[in-house]
């Protein structure tokens, strides 16, 4: 794994605030995932083609990378297949009944001072550090 | 022109989860363990988001019409509603076991590896699963009022 490069860390964020700013004055939309994702998923929906284009960009990023010489990292996925698909299950149903995941609460609400984002990152926050203080120290450490 | 946009939106966005090593899980979970060997990397790469965003957001608001299209469709509730908390909460408890979010699931999809697809097939039916609720009860709603204005989503 990576050593911590806050260098690296500010410069990705950074680009991931200038997609986000960059969708905002071109299209006027807000750079949520789960949002653009759940949008695809909706029966009759008309807006559909920007959200393929940009699912279209996000798949296509580190396939340019991998052009350029940089490996394509097969992300480290130890958990068991059920724990996998069950937690798909979970960030799935989850970031549609909350109304939005890391990028549309985290970034782009917390940016815009959104009660709801805020509320929504804290708690998200709070269950994924204890459901990790629980996978990986046990209840009570 | 919309579609061009998104697409290049969608690029600098993955680049940006590619760049900041946030397509990895075990960055993630290094973050979220505070009780182990604490990894800051995702505190830098969400605070320089909201750093450019926040700024970007007002500059935007202050230029009128987006480019490509009529408005600028900004979230508008307020209410800390169940849902809302629920949601999180259940989010944050997948994002726990794995450490994959939307963004770096799907970025990650080029791997073709096949832990990846199957929590990207189980995203995809979770979502789906909510967007089915969502529209019964919505049915039921406009059955009971006689018509409904769906309320924006935050993201």
């Amino acid at each position: 794994m990576a050593p911590f490069d806050p260098l690296l860390a500010l410069l990705g964020g950074a680009l991931i605030g200038v997609a986000s700013v960059l969708l905002m004055m071109l299209t006027g939309r807000i750079a949520g995932i789960s949002g653009i994702l759940g949008g695809l998923l909706a029966p009759g929906a008309k807006d559909k083609a920007w959200r393929i284009a940009f699912v279209v960009g996000l798949i296509a990023a580190p396939l340019i990378f991998a052009a350029m010489g940089r490996s394509l990292a097969v992300p480290d996925m130890p958990a068991s297949w059920l724990v996998v698909a069950a937690a798909g299950l979970l960030v799935g149903f989850g970031t549609r009944l909350g109304s939005g995941c890391t990028s549309g609460h985290g970034v782009c609400g917390i940016a815009r001072l959104s009660p709801r984002s805020i509320v929504a990152t804290a708690i998200f926050m709070v269950a994924a550090v204890a459901t990790v203080a629980i996978m990986r120290h046990g209840l009570g450490g | 022109m919309n579609i061009v946009a998104s697409l290049v939106c969608g690029l600098i966005f993955g680049a940006g989860l590619v760049i900041s090593g946030m397509t990895q899980p075990a960055k993630v979970l290094g973050f979220l363990d505070i009780f182990g060997r604490w990894d800051p990397t995702l505190a830098f790469v969400i605070a320089g988001a909201i750093a450019v965003s926040a700024a970007g957001f007002a500059l935007a608001r202050r230029a009128g019409a987006p480019v490509f299209a009529a408005r600028h469709l900004w979230p508008t509730r307020k209410d800390i509603d169940r849902p809302l908390v629920a949601g999180a909460l259940l989010f944050g408890v997948g994002w726990g076991l794995v450490g994959l979010c939307p963004g770096p699931a799907v970025v990650n999809i080029a791997t073709l590896s096949p832990r990846l697809l199957l929590f990207v097939l189980a995203m995809i039916a979770g979502m789906a699963l909510q967007g089915w609720r969502q529209s019964r009860a919505d049915t039921t709603a406009s059955r009971a009022d006689g018509g409904i204005t769906l309320a924006p989503t935050d993201g």
